[in-house]
């Protein structure tokens, strides 16, 4: 890309170049597998979906409602001092409509995903979901207010899918 | 600046970018790392120091790629460190490559960044599956485009920007790399093009959006005994910045990337620049996405918030604009094999500033370029000022 | 150019599994001791940079940097991530403060090796994907070729190798940190199962979870800080190649050039004499002796005599692993270089209790990154400025 280089080294092939064998390889699926410990705050965040309740910790310096709930509050650094239950309601912050899967291919149906603001926590704190239940997705939009969709009591195992989705719900 | 030393740039190279390239990880570092040192007019014998800069293992399908990559990169019985910041680190690996030169325990150090991105199987979106939180985030199925689309839906509905002017980045930048030989998707395409590209994870589009990419960019670092020495040319590397942003990326509000401010006010302190726009001829901010262009100036202090879409349309970040922005066409025009699209934009300016930039040349004898960019969970920012 | 001090130190663990606490929780807490011992620095504010030490598929993640700010009082301030061991973020944090730029700069490094329930499948996923992965097996092998050849040339015994078990579990067991401490017989070790040939069982250490965190400062801000300074004399690393077809397979060339580069930094001459108490990486037995010659802390091929006459023990002329090295504190991965650190800086400080070496003034630290790299890292510490 300067003036003073006369060649760009790459040798460019095409993905049919390796069905056909004409260019040589090694395939390998990584056996790679992990059993994360949730800790302390996501344990009883976790707990708590199965209740079918979302907590939060709280910070006294700061005064924030955190949620998803953490040990420490990372504005003071500072352990968290208490928990909180908030709201399975809030508002969209913002969302995306996906047509794509996680290796590009085309899903059939799109799925909607969003950031919700939930209600009783701090400004603009929240989480990531899916959002179903909206009719055209033309219609959704930015601050609009939603609702937890919960697992039955019994099917739900402790995980942040034990809600479903959100719901838009009207004002 | 006293007792403080000085590094500066003296060679720099970039491979061809391409979906698919037959060299491996290593064989792309070698070229580049080989295509630094001849623009240096050095050895490797002269690199005292070697600085790796690559992203996801899960790419390369190799656990700890740097030491895989080692020995391509130059690195073979020399000290050696590879430093990951995610999509930051092609800015940020040069940033490591400064500290080992302004320490005083190096004279020299070779920075050299690698993707090679088409080796992760079947697609190379498929290793970003892992960047999210494995409790709270990776069992709702996140992608990596839908972040990027929350982000872009923030950005457009806090200043009511509309997605024609977004589009408007990635015609600029597709165009601009019709004068870039290693270019892997330079076009001339229109805003309608864009507007009516496949829906990908609204409101992003495929011509939104830059493609993966193989690829290896490289420079050489020498503290200012040697530069004198080897080039009447030298390039400075006068302000360097960096910051990560809270893991919690659904409590901040992503219309505006604090990360990036913050990063640019360390780098612009260290160089002495009180008025961005102002002082800086060239930019090279990260885009990965068209939208992320206009996001990177605003967050470079290059333009007031919500204003880049408008310097954009009145093509003040043309080449021949006031402020000429990703004048090597960028990620949306040259591909982006992540690290080395981030050196890429280190070595554009390098050239710019050399006066070697042949047709992508801005006018104007630029003399002050910034180069940057982002990464992790919208979350990171690498700042680089360079000068002549 | 100001002089680097080591003024902090905060450690949780090691132990054979944690839990009870995410990562994240693991790091705060050693975090908030770190800061704490370093005269009750507040992050938020204090800190100029922060360095974390991590590799992806040791996580999980695809790039575990995006989950570390928070916890270590990191958020929308300067961090940075090396993949690598501890030792190479030390030697960054170093470099940072002697640009003149920076004073106070934090290093992390952890281990959540209870969090990986395929270990081995990673570690052999580090191997080169079309020379040496195909051919399968467990990665350790390259344990056992680098131990036979090394035995091969330099006439070392498989008792000599042996018995640096003995003598690293024996220390752990005075070390608080130290998760496999034991009192254990020579013979138990050799009669212990022959995994790779000739290397046994117990000459293998375990993973453990752990983290450290250190605070390094400039002179100016350490005299501030802290009665107890330890400086960084000298730091040196290198990599010697990942090609196994290509390395020195008895020699241990990374570590020789690493410490060529600390050692003339630090101005150690003889090190042997300069140096009262060394902390190497031990992650098999035979690798404290090789990494010793490479260290020249003796002649090629006379570190296993040395270790049979007792020199290296707690009471020897020159004592190894105090600590319990690695194969007595657990492997803590990339935390295993800091792991030598933090017991150097212990000892330099006088606060190692039990295991104390009397009147230490200078310390090593050597740390390497295990199978299948060529990698390592040495540090010369003082309580001398
Ligand atoms: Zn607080």
């Amino acid at each position: 890309m300067s003036v003073k280089i006369k060649h760009y080294p790459g040798e460019e092939v095409e993905t049919k170049d390796f069905r056909e064998g004409k260019v040589l390889f090694e395939s390998f699926r990584p056996k790679a597998k992990y059993a994360w410990s949730a800790g302390i705050a996501i344990s009883r965040f976790l707990e708590e979906l199965k209740n079918g309740r979302i907590i939060a910790t709280t910070c006294s310096k700061c005064g924030r409602i955190m949620v998803p709930p953490r040990i420490y509050c990372e504005k003071c650094f500072k352990p968290t001092d208490g928990w909180t239950y908030v709201k399975d309601t809030g508002v969209i912050n913002t969302f995306s409509v996906s047509f794509i899967a996680a290796d590009a291919s085309r899903l059939k149906e799109p799925i909607v995903v969003a950031i919700i603001n939930l209600d009783g926590a701090s400004e603009g704190m929240g989480i990531v979901h899916r959002i179903e239940e909206y009719g055209d997705w033309r219609e959704i939009k930015i601050g609009m207010r939603v609702k937890a969709v919960w697992k039955p009591p019994e099917e739900r195992t402790g995980a942040i899918t034990d809600i479903k989705y959100f719901k838009l719900v009207k004002e | 600046m006293f007792g403080k030393k000085r590094v500066a740039i003296v060679g720099a190279g970039v491979t061809l970018f391409r979906r698919n390239l037959k060299e491996t990880g290593k064989e792309l570092s070698f070229h580049a790392a080989k295509m630094a040192l001849e623009q240096a007019g050095m050895e490797l014998r002269d690199i005292q120091s070697v600085v790796m800069g690559t992203a996801p293992d899960a790419f390369d399908g190799v656990h700890m790629k740097g030491e895989y990559l080692a020995d391509g990169a130059g690195a073979y019985h020399k000290p050696y460190t590879r430093v990951f910041v995610g999509g930051g680190t092609g800015v940020f690996a040069p940033l490591a490559g400064w500290w080992h030169v302004a320490s005083g325990k190096f004279d020299t150090c070779l920075v050299v960044c690698e993707e090679k991105m088409s080796s992760c199987y079947p697609h190379p979106q498929y290793a970003f599956t892992t960047i999210f939180d494995p409790i709270l985030e990776r069992p709702i199925g996140m992608n990596l485009i839908w972040i990027f689309a929350l982000e872009m839906n923030r950005y457009m509905h806090k200043h009511n920007i509309k997605k024609e002017d977004i589009a408007l980045v990635s015609v600029k930048n597709k165009r601009n790399a019709l004068d870039n030989p290693i270019a892997q998707l330079a076009a001339n395409i229109t805003v309608e093009d864009v507007l009516n590209s496949e829906i990908m994870a609204w409101p992003v589009q495929r011509l939104d959006v830059s493609p993966t990419s193989d690829g290896a960019a490289a420079a050489v670092l020498v503290s200012e005994d040697i530069a004198k020495e080897v080039t009447d040319n030298p390039v400075w590397i006068d302000g360097v910045g960096w910051c990560i942003d809270s893991t919690y990326w659904t409590d901040r509000d992503l219309y505006y990337p604090d990360y990036v401010e913050y990063a640019a006010r360390m780098a612009y302190k260290m160089a002495g620049i009180k008025n961005p726009p102002k002082e800086i001829d060239v930019a090279e901010p990260y885009d990965p996405f068209d939208y992320k262009e206009l996001h990177h100036m605003e967050g470079l202090l290059l333009c007031k918030k919500g204003e880049a879409p408008k310097l954009t349309r009145e093509g003040v970040t043309q080449r021949d604009g006031d402020l000429p922005t990703c004048p090597s066409g960028g990620l949306l025009g040259c591909g982006n094999p992540i690290a080395a699209a981030g050196m890429m934009k280190v070595c554009e300016i390098f050239w710019q500033l050399r006066g070697e930039a042949g047709k992508r040349q801005v006018p104007g004898d630029p003399r002050t370029g910034v180069a940057q960019a982002w990464g992790d969970l919208m979350q990171y920012g690498s700042v680089i000022v360079l000068r002549r | 150019m100001s002089e680097v001090a080591i003024v902090g130190v905060g450690c949780v663990g090691f132990r054979p599994i944690t839990p009870e606490l995410s990562y994240k929780e693991l790091m705060f807490e050693a975090a908030v001791k770190a800061y704490e011992d370093a005269g009750g620095i507040n992050p938020r504010e204090d800190v100029d940079v922060f360095v974390t030490c991590a590799e992806d598929y040791l996580e999980g993640f695809s790039i575990f940097d995006e989950f570390v700010p928070d916890q270590l009082g990191a958020a929308l301030r300067h961090l940075l991530t090396v993949s690598g061991d501890g030792m190479l973020g030390l030697a960054t944090a170093y470099m940072l403060i002697k640009t003149g730029y920076f004073d106070t700069v934090v290093v992390e490094a952890h281990s959540k090796a209870s969090d990986i329930l395929t270990y081995m499948d990673i570690v052999q996923f580090g191997l080169d994907p079309i020379f040496n992965r195909p051919l399968g097996g467990h990665p350790y092998y390259i344990a056992g070729l680098e131990m036979n050849r090394y035995l091969h040339e330099t006439g070392t015994t498989e008792e000599q190798c042996a018995e640096v078990v003995v003598k690293n579990k024996k220390n752990a067991v005075l070390n608080p940190h130290a998760a496999y401490g034991a009192n254990i017989t020579l013979n138990q070790v050799m009669c212990s199962e022959r995994l790779f040939h000739p290397l046994k069982k117990l000459e293998i250490s375990t993973p453990a979870d752990g983290c450290i965190v250190l605070v390094l400062a400039s002179e100016k801000v350490a005299e501030k800080l802290t009665d107890k300074p330890v400086w960084v004399k000298g730091v040196g690393w290198c990599t010697e190649t990942p090609s196994l077809e290509t390395r020195d397979w008895t020699r241990a060339v990374y570590t020789r050039l690493a410490a060529e580069m600390a050692y003339k930094e630090a101005k150690i001459s003889n090190p042997w004499r300069d140096i009262d108490f060394a902390e190497i990486h031990d992650v098999f037995a035979y690798k404290e002796l090789q990494h010793m010659e490479a260290l020249k802390l003796c002649d090629y091929g006379t570190a296993g005599k040395l270790t049979e006459d007792g020199l290296t023990a707690l009471d020897g002329e020159l004592p190894v692993n105090p600590s319990g090295g690695l194969l007595g504190m657990g492997y803590g991965l990339e935390a295993s270089g800091l792991q030598k650190v933090l017991e150097v800086v212990l000892q330099l400080r006088g606060e190692a209790g039990a295991r104390q070496v009397e009147d230490a003034q200078v310390g090593l630290a050597h740390t390497w990154r295990g199978i299948p790299t060529a990698t390592g890292a040495v540090a010369v510490l003082s309580n001398v400025k």
